[in-house]
């Protein structure tokens, strides 16, 4: 057969999200919960540095690693979350945090090698580790622990043999997040099994109660983590592609070897957006952060009221809630009989079976009237 | 964000939000809230709630205008006494003291133009401190109160990602 398709992508299922936005798409009186985006536009001082970098010609490549300019803003950025990176050697500008998490997995992944993947987890990293020639190694976590990742969870699935951990908090799809104490104890188990980590702190800027903590500043991490951020969740800019990596300076010169002969270059246009969010755009994330963390506490205590178990969620925009039985037919009855779009938790992995990804980035009117449905729904079930 | 800043950030972006929604939104119990509300409109901060409205999508006869006044001062009367005996007009919507080329930015609302000027020659002009008045007919309103006019965008977002 022409163009077959390799072993490794034959073998990836397509994902259970894709089977809700169809189902979603056919109906046109659908309030969605199931977006995984912000409901904002980028700030508009953003998006007009981009209007004007397109109107001056600003067409053509940068660096491979990204605006100079831009990796300087990004490292005085990032000391909020006492992340201190070279922006001439420790960062590299990616076209999303997507393709950053695709580069630390080709670049440092041995064909064979194990990641360790908590679960529930975001969709992607599961397939990028196969495609990277790895094999993921799912180490379940639960409500009981506020969907936290202890070292216990990680020795029971037998993650001390692993030769890397992608650790995602403020995390999808359950909004939970490590503090530093909890994180701490994930450093030291890394630290004793010499486990790399790809920690993807995309909704780092989205953290509700306290401060985000970075397991790349915790002792003996530095030296074996990638941080991956971007702008996308906290600048409302998914659709501009633009994210980026640290990490040692001789870690991200391997990156960028990969990086340079497939991609070669970040979006140019983004590049000029992100500079001016990065500038003057503090105002316009504190205002979405605040307005998320109104969302977040409405839909929560809404849960509560509806006698479904909600534990609370601190971070990103979703709510995970308990749905007591079968996600997957929860979810699809929910739209039937309310139009209303959720994910079954059971799409992020085993773990999430039982759950519903609620995501809160939706209007304040909208999420009201959904969550009413979904009220009358629980109801009459 | 203390409480009381919190309501009033959620109030100046939506009035009518009701008591039970605000509590969960912040946290809180109905009954903490009537009591905030209860004194920010007691002790001042919360002056009224109004709609944000586009007379021109109505049928209604509205019009608009940005007074530049320019005023002068003597020993019995200052800026106080002089915005008191304007601000009274009911005609009168805002009413500001500025820096810069004039003295006070007065928004008058009639429902024509005749109306209006009507008002600004019989009841302003003739004020002993009035010593000049420039008068801006509102043409189209782009944006008011933090509200976009144009902005009627539906959400272009898939309906269900990642």
């Amino acid at each position: 057969m022409t163009l077959k398709p390799n072993d490794r992508v034959a073998e990836t299922p397509e994902s259970g999200i894709r089977k809700f936005f169809e189902l979603a798409e056919e109906r046109d009186d659908v309030i969605s919960l199931g977006v995984g985006e912000p409901d904002f536009s980028a700030p508009w001082a953003a998006r007009t540095a981009a209007i004007d970098s397109l109107q001056a010609g600003k067409t053509s490549y940068t660096a491979n690693r990204g605006k100079l300019e831009l990796r300087e803003a990004i490292a005085e950025h990032v000391q909020r979350w006492d992340q201190e990176y070279d922006p001439e050697s420790e960062i590299l500008v990616t076209t999303g945090a997507s393709e950053a998490v695709d580069l630390a997995l080709r670049t440092f992944l041995e064909d064979g090698d194990t990641v360790a993947v908590h679960e529930p987890t975001y969709i992607s990293y599961e397939p990028g580790v196969r495609f990277a020639g790895g094999e993921p190694l799912a180490v379940p976590t639960s409500a009981d622990n506020d969907f936290l990742l202890t070292p216990e969870a990680m020795a029971d699935a037998g993650a001390a043999d692993a030769d890397a951990l992608i650790l995602c908090y403020p995390n999808n799809p359950t909004g939970a997040v490590m503090n530093a104490e909890e994180t701490a104890a994930v450093a030291e188990f890394c630290v004793e099994h010499d486990i790399d980590v790809i920690a993807d702190e995309i909704y780092a800027a989205l953290t509700y109660d306290g401060e985000h903590t970075s397991i790349a500043t915790l002792p003996g991490m530095r030296e074996r983590t990638i941080v991956i951020n971007g702008f996308s969740k906290a600048y409302a800019m998914t659709g501009l592609r633009l994210g980026y990596a640290m990490g040692p300076a001789d870690a991200i010169e391997a990156m960028n070897r990969v990086h340079q002969y497939t991609m070669l270059s970040a979006p140019t246009t983004a590049q000029y957006a992100a500079i001016e969010a990065l500038r003057s755009c503090e105002d316009s994330l504190r205002e979405m952060a605040t307005e998320f963390n109104r969302r977040r506490r409405f839909v929560i205590s809404r849960f509560e009221e509806m006698g479904l178990d909600c534990f609370t969620a601190k971070g990103a925009f979703y709510a995970f809630p308990a749905c007591g039985g079968d996600d997957e037919a929860f979810a699809e009855e929910l739209l039937e009989a309310e139009g209303v779009a959720v994910v079954p938790g059971s799409v992020f992995g085993p773990a999430g079976e039982g759950h519903l990804r609620i995501s809160y980035a939706t209007g304040m009117s909208e999420l009201k009237t959904a969550l009413q449905r979904i009220e009358s729904f629980v109801e009459t079930r | 964000m203390d409480a009381k800043r919190e309501l009033l950030s959620l109030l100046s972006t939506d009035a009518r939000e009701d008591v039970d929604d605000i509590a969960r939104q912040l946290d809180t119990d109905p009954d903490t809230v009537e009591r905030l509300l209860t004194e920010l409109e007691s002790e001042g901060p919360v002056r009224g709630y109004q709609a944000v409205i586009d007379w021109d999508s109505t049928d209604t006869n509205h019009v608009a205008a940005h007074v530049e006044l320019n005023v002068e001062l003597d020993r019995d009367t200052g800026y106080e006494e002089i915005a008191d005996r304007i601000a009274r007009f009911p005609a009168v919507e805002s009413l500001r003291l500025v820096s810069g080329d004039y003295d006070f930015a007065v928004k008058v609302t009639g429902d024509s133009m005749q109306d209006v000027s009507q008002f600004i020659s019989e009841q302003v002009a003739p004020l002993p401190a009035v010593t000049q008045t420039v008068t801006h007919f509102v043409m189209e309103t782009y944006k008011e109160a933090g509200i976009d006019f144009g902005d009627r965008d539906g959400d272009d977002r898939l309906s269900v990602s990642p």
